[in-house]
């Protein structure tokens, strides 16, 4: 591009690190503090940010394991964190499952088929999607509050209620994965039903092994998606042994009982892999982002 | 033979799939659900014809997913209005059948005859032996389990006429671990009179409190009063005005949305929450949006090495949960043992009062929010500025412009356009910012001069989940109310942000 370079270019190019390098530590900070703090002895800051002394107790206690502390007594763990990090990924994986499996047939009737209002229900999805949820919890509530009283299992406090209540959310998975039919060339499709295919098998054996990659980011942001889900959550499940990570972590800090460091802890532990395959998918998905919504 | 087998699958799930979906419907008529389960029985007719019916072909791969959608989706959302048309709350929570039923199997015991009462094992089962000194009547129970706190009617017969060799009595302590299945225990005499536990060596005869009349009144046999049922307060009320628990769900036409436009202790706090809610959703997209374009443009320059791990580390923010970095924020910004606070300390030698002071509290949830936010907007930002020609910046280099020109001339209008639909998506997101409200503050520090609890940082979707489910006494057609009036907000903005993307995908062309 520009060719003639005066001396201010060189300061600017100098500046631009120096400051992105701050802004980044800063944004870091919390990270950096978060490990510090779960890495430090007791509750409460004592002055220092970098602890003078390292102790494992908070991550014994995430892990579920208590310990003997110095005057004797044993500390057992606060909240069970473990159970709901596997809550969490149960309730996360059924759910994405059910996402996938009805989105991908909608998907392709949308990408593929002609019938009636097509566009209509497509715009109709896409409007569905600019509505949250938070809206309609108090039905939400209502309709497994009264379920619950002839099908316990579907009630107010079981994670059965919580999957269905994840599994409608597919307006934008159906547009995602339809915008990647669109890509595979028909043609394909057609061969196979002209080879005497119906179009269940076309779609079941030629197109559905074409699109598994798109399969799998879908299914990445449905069971993201679900883990860091909060307010329905926090409205269906009451029972601490019941609690999903989103609902429980609030816990660790009322201001009565206060576990900053068992609560850095345990951030570390369930955060860490949730970051790492967001990360994953964001790189699957190239270019994603920009058809990929808002975060909840 | 196999194919055979598969030819039979597809026919016997569907049969399965709507035999309990009918099931499911008729629990729900008999309950006295009928509009649910009117929509029941079409959504599970639908299914039935979409999958028989030749010319519905293109639907059998739309239903599961639009069902899905339809039902737990757009279900829900119809439902809460329909709710704010309601006086659903903790007080008036049941049916008007059910609250009936409830008010017709309440008992009384009878005062006087009292029956003195002994427990016998026979085996694993227990007997009961009734005794009223007064009439010089004995009685003595068929054998009980005694293992379940459910409801039992058992057969007594005068202590003579059968031939039952009891044991020793029970002492109290063996007594005790059975109160809750002998509170649930109704020892009927031969005369038909019913007793009921009255004391742990005790029974005595119960009556039912109220007899239906033919009008639908209720009679209070006790007392003599008559009780009507007012489906305008949705409570049986006594010829006084008094009004008896439990109360039931009634339809109250607009009255929720007049308390909220209307009555002051309501409408003073909602105007003022709607007031933070706009300036908290508009400064947020301000915030994110100048910070990540800012960034991206930074990050779009070539003479800086390692974009990309920089671009990395930018984007971090975006990727941990949401729950998790907001609390992490609501620790650091803590008052007393928050760390932001021992370095501002050390500092300023001042500790500022994040959560107890009003406009400090919002200044940290717009710094919360910004960092949460501006990676999204960096990343939208970054793809609309590959997009821009590079022919233009060589064209305004040849003229001499400077980077500040060039931002303001040529990078910021041309990516604003395209990025307004997004800009909006972006405020009717915050709008609705629930998590981060919820979590960080949960609406904290509260006003004083409300008569429901609302908070100096409340945005109305925290607002109404305070009013449904906090508080304040669950008073859910109130809060449904109040989320109808955001939704008309929403739709609204979609409508914009649809006419938006129209225009420039039209221009585009």
């Amino acid at each position: 591009m520009a060719i003639v370079l005066d001396k201010s270019h060189r300061w600017r190019v100098v500046a631009a690190h120096l400051g992105l390098i701050a802004f980044i530590s800063l944004c870091m900070f919390p990270f950096l503090m978060i490990l510090s703090i779960s890495l430090r002895p007791g509750n409460f800051a004592v002055g220092s940010l970098i602890p003078a002394q390292i102790s494992l107790e908070h991550w014994k206690l995430a892990l579920g394991i208590s310990y003997q502390a110095e005057d004797g007594s044993l500390i057992t763990p606060p909240f069970p964190v473990l159970l709901w990090l596997w809550n969490s990924i149960k309730i996360a994986l059924i759910s994405a499952f059910i996402a996938v499996l009805l989105s991908t047939t909608a998907a392709y009737a949308f990408a593929r088929m002609k019938f009636r209002g097509k566009k209509h229900w497509m715009t109709a999805l896409l409007l569905m999607q600019m509505f949250p949820t938070v809206l309609a919890l108090i039905a939400i509530f209502s309709i497994f509050d009264y379920l619950g009283s002839y099908v316990k299992w579907l009630g107010v406090d079981s994670h059965w209620a919580l999957i269905l209540a994840y599994a409608g959310g597919i307006a934008l998975h159906v547009w995602t994965i339809k915008g990647y039919y669109d890509t595979i060339p028909v043609e394909i499709e057609e061969a196979a039903v002209v080879d005497g295919a119906t179009h269940w098998q076309a779609f079941k054996y030629v197109l559905l092994p074409m699109a598994k990659p798109i399969l799998m980011v879908v299914f990445l942001l449905a069971f993201i998606g679900a883990i860091i889900e909060y307010p329905v959550a926090s409205v269906l499940l009451h029972q601490e042994a019941n609690l999903t990570l989103a609902v429980g972590s609030k816990l660790f800090l009322y201001e009565q009982k206060y576990l900053w460091g068992d609560f850095a802890a345990a951030a570390i532990l369930s955060g860490l892999p949730i970051t790492i395959v967001f990360l994953l998918s964001q790189r699957w998905m190239v270019g994603g982002l920009t058809a990929g919504g808002v975060k909840g | 033979m196999n194919d055979r087998l598969t030819k039979w699958i597809g026919p016997a799930l569907l049969a399965l799939v709507a035999l309990s979906g009918l099931y499911l419907v008729f629990m729900l008529y008999v309950s006295g659900q009928t509009v649910v389960a009117g929509v029941g029985l079409f959504v599970v007719a639908l299914m039935v014809y979409v999958y028989t019916a030749p010319g519905a072909y293109s639907y059998r791969y739309l239903f599961p997913g639009v069902a899905g959608a339809l039902i737990f989706v757009v279900f829900p959302m119809v439902y809460t209005i329909a709710i704010g048309f309601t006086n659903y709350s903790s007080k008036n929570l049941l049916e008007f059948d059910r609250a009936t039923k409830y008010l017709l199997e309440e008992t009384y015991q009878t005062e006087g005859q009292t029956f003195a009462t002994t427990i016998h094992r026979e085996g694993s089962e227990y007997r009961l032996k009734l005794d009223n000194e007064d009439v010089a009547l004995s009685f003595v129970t068929t054998p009980l389990a005694l293992k379940k706190a459910e409801r039992v009617v058992v057969q007594a017969t005068p202590t003579g006429s059968a031939e039952v060799a009891l044991g020793e009595p029970l002492e109290l302590r063996d007594i005790i671990p059975l109160r809750n299945m002998l509170k649930e225990v109704i020892v009927k005499l031969p005369d038909g009179l019913e007793l009921t536990m009255s004391g742990l060596r005790e029974f005595a005869p119960v009556k039912k409190l109220y007899s239906k009349n033919p009008d639908g009144s209720l009679t209070n046999v006790q007392t003599g009063q008559i009780i009507k049922p007012n489906f305008k307060t949705g409570f049986y009320e006594t010829a006084q005005g008094d009004q008896l628990a439990p109360g039931f769900k009634v339809g109250i036409g607009f009255d929720n949305f007049r308390r909220v436009l209307g009555d002051e202790s309501i409408q003073q706090p909602f105007l003022r929450i709607f007031a933070w809610n706009v300036t908290f959703s508009f400064m947020s997209v301000l915030l994110t949006a100048a910070v990540g374009m800012f960034l991206a443009v930074l990050l779009n320059w070539e003479a800086i090495a390692g974009r990309n791990m920089y671009r990395t580390f930018l984007f971090l923010p975006y990727a941990v949960p949401g729950f998790i970095s907001i609390l992490v924020f609501k620790g650091l910004f803590n008052n007393n043992f928050g760390e932001i606070n021992l370095i501002l300390d050390q500092l300023i030698g001042f500790k500022p009062p994040w959560f107890s002071d009003p406009t400090l509290a919002k200044v940290m949830i717009l710094i919360v929010n910004t960092w949460l936010g501006y990676p999204y907007m960096m990343v939208l930002c970054q793809g609309l500025i590959k997009s821009i020609p590079a022919d233009l910046y060589e064209a305004s280099a040849l003229a001499g412009a400077g980077p500040l020109t060039n931002f303001f001339k040529i990078t910021m209008p041309l990516i604003l356009k395209p990025l307004m639909p997004l800009l909006i998506s972006s405020f009717a997101f915050n709008f609705n910012n629930f998590v981060l409200i919820s979590l960080l503050t949960n609406g904290r520090p509260d006003f004083l001069d409300t008569k429901i609890p609302a908070g100096e940082t409340d945005i109305l979707v925290s607002y109404t989940y305070r009013i449904a489910f906090g508080d304040s006494g669950q008073q859910f057609g109130l809060a449904a109310a109040i989320s109808t009036v955001i939704f008309v907000m929403v739709a609204i903005l979609s409508i914009i942000n649809l006419r938006l993307t129209k225009v420039n995908q039209q221009e585009a062309r």
